[in-house]
C-alpha cells in the first residue's frame, strides 16, 4: 500500500475525525442498498459512488485497489471525469454501511444526498455511444473514397474502366454517412424550418445536401466521380467538433436541484427508540430528531427544544430564526442550538424549499443558444450564400443554360460554413478547458460567449467579497485543547454573530454537552462544560464579572474560564481579496452594484472602496435581487452577476451570466453558469478579458474559413471546380482554421494571465 | 488488370469486418471513459487484475 505515497508526494486529503460509527447505520436499512447498487444477486452487490474528492492519479490507484484493505471488496473501477467510483462487494461480510464508512475514513467521503437516489445510471451510455459510432462510420468511409479517388486526384487516364466502379463503391461508401453519421443535420434542417429557429446546422445541411446530390448526379450520369471524400470528410471533421466541444463539459453536472442539497439520512423517533431511516421514507406525522447542524428535512411542527434556524441557504436572511414548540418550521432551515424534535406535517418533495426551486426563474428556458454567435453567423451565411447561388445561378442561364445547375450546386457547395461552425467549438472548448484547470468551471461556452459582452457587474456582499464567516482572532494567554473545545462549545450555543464566529465552522464545532447556559442580551454567555465555567462576553461585562483586573479593548470580546480572565477575541469580516483594486479593474467601462441581504450597517465602508458611482443596495430578498436583475436588463443591459449561489441563486439564473463562488467545487448552486472557487475572485477582471479576447479569435476564425470560401468560389464560379481542388481545399481550410483557433487560444490565454497554473488539477 | 474488382471488394470486405469490430466495441462500453484509462497507465506495476485473479485462483 505504500504505493499511494510513490505516486503523490503531497497527498492533499486529510480527514478531520474519523466518522462515528453508527453515521451510516440508515444505509443497511430497508431496501437502500438495493436502490442505490446498479446490480445485486445473493452474493455481491455493485454500486456507483460519486466521490467528489479523488483528484489525483493516487486517488485512482487507491480507489482501484481498495481489495487488499478488505477482502469482501472485489474488482474496483473509476471514472476519474465523472468523479465515480464503481464497485462490487459481497454484502454479507461487508454490509453496505461498512463500505461508506471505509471510504470515507480514507478521505472519500461519497455524496450521498437525496438527488443521488434520482440519479440517471445511464448517463454517458446512449447519447455518447452514438456520437463515436456516427464518427466512425464518417472516418471509415472517408478514408476509403479518398483511396478510391486517388485515380481521379491523379488524373490519370488508364482509370475509364474503373471509374464507373469507383463511383459507385464511393456512392455506397457514403449512403451510411449520408443517413447515420449526418442525420443530426438534418433533423436540425427539418426542425428549424418548421419552428422558424435557424442555427449554423441549417446552411451546413443545404451544403452537405448539395455536395451528396450533385456527386450522386455526377456517378449515376457517368461524368465523373463525384466529390464523395469531401462530403464524407466534411461530416467527420463536423462530427469531431462536436466531439471535442463534449469533452470539455463532462467534469461538473450542472444539473442539480433542491435533492441535492438534503442529506440521505434522517433521525426517526419511535416507540422502540431512535432509528436512522432513508429520507424517502419519512411520512407524515413522523417524530423525527434534528441535531445542531442538521438540516430540518420537510416542513414540520416544533414538539420540543428551541429551535434555532438557519435559513441563509433558503431566504437569504443571516440572523437566525428562533422558534418555540407549537411553531411551525420550513424545511431548508439548518439547526444551531441543542437537538430538536419534530413532527412531520409534508413530505420532502412538496415542502417550502421545493416551491422555492420552482419559482419561475427556473423554469424560464435560455435563449441563448439559438442567439449565440455561431448561430448568428450561420443565419448571415445562409441568406448570402442562398443570394449569390441564385444570382450566379440565374446570370449563368442567360449564356450557358446547361452550366447553370452545376454552378448553382458548386457554389452551395464550396460556400459551405463548415469551418465556419468549427472555429467557434474549437476556440470556445479550448478555453473552457483552460479555465477548467484554473478552478473556474463554465457550463457551456455561451457562458463565455455571455462574459465577453458583460456591462453591469453585481457582486453579492456576503460569500463574494467577504468570507461566508466573519474570522476571530485570539489574543492572551494559551488555552489547552479542553479550553478550546469548551469555548467553541459555549460559544455555539448563541446565535449571536460573534458567537457564530468564534464557535467557528459548523464542522468542526465540539458535541460536548453544555450545562446552565445562559444569554444575557448585550453582555455575553456562559455555560459550564465538563465542570469548566466559560464566559464570553462584551469588555464591560468581563470586567464586571472577573476577579482580577482586565484589560479587554472597546469592542473586542473577552473570555474568562473559571472566574479568570484568559484573553479576548477580536472579530474580523475578513475580505477575500483586494476590493478597491478588483472593483477599479472590473469597472472599466462597466457599472458596478453591490446587493446585500444585510442591513445597511457598512455602507459607508462599501461606498469608499466601491466608488460614488455604484449602486449599492441593501435588506434585499431574493426575489428583490432577481427583480432588481430583470429592470437592469430591461434597461439594456448584459448583467453578470456574483454570488455564493446559496440565497441568490433566482438572480443568478435571471442574469446573463451567473457565477456562483464557492470554497470547494463539490458542493455549489445549480442555478449559475460559473462555478468559480473562491480563491479565483480577484482575477475576475482577468477572466473577463480573457472572455472577450477569446471572442476575437472566434471571429478572426470565421474570417480565415470565409478566405477559403472566396478562393473556393472562385473556382465554382468559373465551373472549374475539380474533385481534385474540392478535395485538398476541405481539409486544408478544416484543420488550418481549426489549428488556428486553438493555438489563438492559447496565446491569447497566456497573454491575460491564464497560462500553467500553479496547483495543478488533472481535469 | 480487371482482377482489380475482386482485389479491392475482398478489402472493402476486410475493412468492413474492422468497422464491425469498432461498433462492437462501442456498444459494449469501451469508449464510455476515455479520460481514466490514460491516467491509470502511468502506474506501471502493480495492476489491480493481476492482483485480484491471483486471488480468484486461491
Amino acid at each position: 500500500m505504500g504505493r499511494f505515497y510513490a505516486l503523490e508526494k503531497q497527498p492533499g486529503i486529510r480527514v478531520a475525525a474519523p466518522p462515528a460509527p453508527d453515521r451510516f447505520a440508515f444505509l443497511d436499512a430497508g431496501t437502500l442498498r438495493e436502490t442505490l447498487a446498479d446490480y445485486a444477486d445473493a452474493r455481491s452487490t455493485r454500486v456507483t459512488l460519486r466521490i467528489p474528492s479523488m483528484h489525483c492519479l493516487a486517488c485512482v490507484w487507491l480507489l482501484e485497489n481498495l481489495f487488499r484493505m478488505n477482502p469482501a471488496i472485489g474488482p474496483a473501477r473509476v471514472d476519474f471525469t465523472r468523479r465515480t467510483l464503481t464497485l462490487s462487494f459481497d454484502h454479507n461480510q461487508l454490509p453496505f454501511s461498512g463500505l461508506v464508512h471505509l471510504l470515507t475514513a480514507l478521505g472519500y467521503e461519497p455524496d450521498l444526498n437525496l438527488g443521488v437516489l434520482r440519479e440517471d445510471k445511464t448517463r454517458g451510455a446512449p447519447a455518447d455511444r452514438g456520437l463515436w459510432l456516427r464518427i466512425g462510420t464518417a472516418g471509415f468511409a472517408f478514408g476509403n473514397i479518398m483511396l478510391l479517388s486517388i485515380p481521379s486526384y491523379l488524373g490519370m487516364k488508364e482509370s475509364e474502366l474503373f471509374r464507373p466502379f469507383f463511383g459507385w463503391l464511393s456512392l455506397g461508401l457514403a449512403l451510411p454517412v449520408l443517413l447515420f453519421s449526418a442525420s443530426s443535420y438534418w433533423r436540425a434542417a427539418v426542425l428549424g424550418v418548421r419552428r422558424r429557429m435557424l442555427t449554423i446546422d441549417f446552411p451546413i445541411a443545404i451544403g452537405l445536401a448539395a455536395l451528396f446530390g450533385q456527386s450522386a448526379f455526377d456517378v449515376a450520369t457517368g461524368t465523373g466521380v463525384g466529390y464523395f471524400d469531401s462530403f464524407a470528410g466534411l461530416v467527420f471533421f463536423l462530427l469531431c467538433g462536436r466531439w471535442f466541444q463534449q469533452k470539455s463539459f463532462e467534469w461538473l453536472s450542472f444539473d442539480r436541484d433542491y435533492r441535492a442539497y438534503f442529506p440521505l439520512s434522517v433521525t426517526r423517533l419511535t416507540a422502540t427508540g431512535a432509528q436512522a431511516i432513508s429520507i424517502t421514507e419519512l411520512k407524515i406525522g413522523d417524530r423525527i430528531r434534528v441535531r445542531h447542524g442538521e438540516l430540518v428535512p420537510a416542513d414540520a411542527r416544533l414538539l420540543s427544544g428551541t429551535a434555532q434556524l438557519d435559513y441563509s441557504f433558503v431566504t437569504g436572511e443571516a440572523v437566525p430564526v428562533e422558534r418555540q414548540p407549537g411553531n411551525l418550521l420550513h424545511a431548508g432551515g439548518r439547526q444551531l442550538g441543542s437537538a430538536i424534535e419534530l413532527e412531520t406535517i409534508k413530505e420532502t418533495s412538496r415542502s417550502y424549499l421545493a416551491s422555492l426551486w420552482d419559482h419561475e426563474a427556473f423554469r424560464k428556458p435560455r435563449e441563448f443558444t439559438l442567439n449565440n454567435l455561431t448561430n448568428r453567423a450561420g443565419r448571415w451565411f445562409t441568406a448570402a450564400v442562398l443570394l449569390l447561388s441564385l444570382g450566379a445561378a440565374t446570370w449563368w442561364f442567360a449564356y450557358d443554360a446547361k452550366l447553370a445547375p452545376r454552378v448553382f450546386t458548386s457554389i452551395l457547395i464550396v460556400a459551405c460554413p463548415c469551418a465556419l461552425a468549427l472555429a467557434a467549438p474549437f476556440a470556445l472548448g479550448a478555453a473552457v478547458r483552460l479555465l477548467a484547470r484554473h478552478h473556474i468551471y463554465l457550463k457551456n461556452t455561451d457562458a463565455l460567449e455571455a462574459l465577453a459582452h458583460v456591462d453591469t457587474v453585481v457582486l453579492d456582499k456576503t460569500g463574494t467579497l467577504t468570507r461566508a464567516r466573519p474570522t476571530a482572532n485570539y489574543t492572551g494567554e494559551s488555552l489547552t485543547e479542553a479550553e478550546w473545545h469548551a469555548i467553541r462549545a459555549v460559544a455555539s450555543q448563541s446565535t449571536h454573530p460573534v458567537s457564530r464566529a468564534i464557535a467557528g465552522p459548523d464542522s468542526a464545532i465540539p458535541q460536548a454537552p453544555v450545562a446552565n447556559f445562559t444569554e444575557i442580551e448585550g453582555r455575553g454567555v456562559r455555560g459550564i462544560v465538563d465542570g469548566t465555567v466559560v464566559t464570553i462576553g462584551s469588555a464591560k461585562w468581563i470586567a464586571e464579572n472577573s476577579r482580577a483586573p482586565v484589560t479587554v479593548p472597546d469592542g473586542a470580546t473577552g473570555v474568562t474560564i473559571d472566574g479568570q480572565f484568559r484573553g479576548y477575541f477580536n472579530i474580523v469580516s475578513e475580505l477575500r481579496t483586494d476590493v478597491s483594486r478588483l472593483v477599479e479593474a472590473l469597472g472599466k467601462g462597466r457599472k458596478i452594484a453591490l446587493f446585500s441581504g444585510d442591513q445597511d450597517t457598512e455602507r459607508s465602508r462599501y461606498e469608499g472602496w466601491l466608488g460614488p458611482d455604484a449602486d449599492l443596495r441593501f435588506s434585499l430578498k431574493p426575489t428583490d435581487k432577481l427583480e432588481a436583475v430583470r429592470s437592469f436588463q430591461q434597461g439594456g443591459r448584459r448583467v453578470m452577476m456574483i454570488g455564493d449561489g446559496l440565497n441568490d441563486a433566482g438572480a443568478l439564473r435571471q442574469s446573463d451570466v451567473g457565477i456562483a463562488v464557492t470554497e470547494q467545487a463539490s458542493s455549489f448552486s445549480p442555478a449559475s453558469d460559473v462555478i468559480m472557487e473562491a480563491d479565483q475572485v480577484e482575477r475576475l477582471p482577468k477572466l473577463l478579458r480573457f472572455a472577450r479576447y477569446t471572442i476575437t479569435v472566434v471571429y478572426v476564425s470565421f474570417g480565415l474559413s470565409l478566405l477559403y470560401n472566396v478562393v473556393g468560389l472562385t473556382f465554382a464560379a468559373r465551373g472549374a471546380l475539380s474533385p481534385m481542388v474540392s478535395a485538398i481545399l476541405m481539409p486544408v481550410s478544416s484543420f488550418s482554421v481549426v489549428a488556428f483557433a486553438l493555438l489563438a487560444t492559447r496565446a491569447v490565454a497566456a497573454r491575460t494571465g491564464w497560462g500553467t497554473p500553479r496547483r495543478e488539477v488533472l481535469a | 488488370m480487371s482482377v482489380l474488382f475482386l482485389l479491392i471488394l475482398a478489402s472493402l470486405a476486410v475493412a468492413l469486418l474492422f468497422l464491425g469490430a469498432f461498433w462492437w466495441s462501442v456498444r459494449s462500453g469501451q469508449f464510455d471513459d476515455t479520460s481514466t484509462p490514460p491516467l491509470r497507465m502511468l502506474s506501471e506495476e502493480d495492476h489491480a487484475g493481476e492482483e485480484l485473479e491471483k486471488r480468484k485462483e486461491l
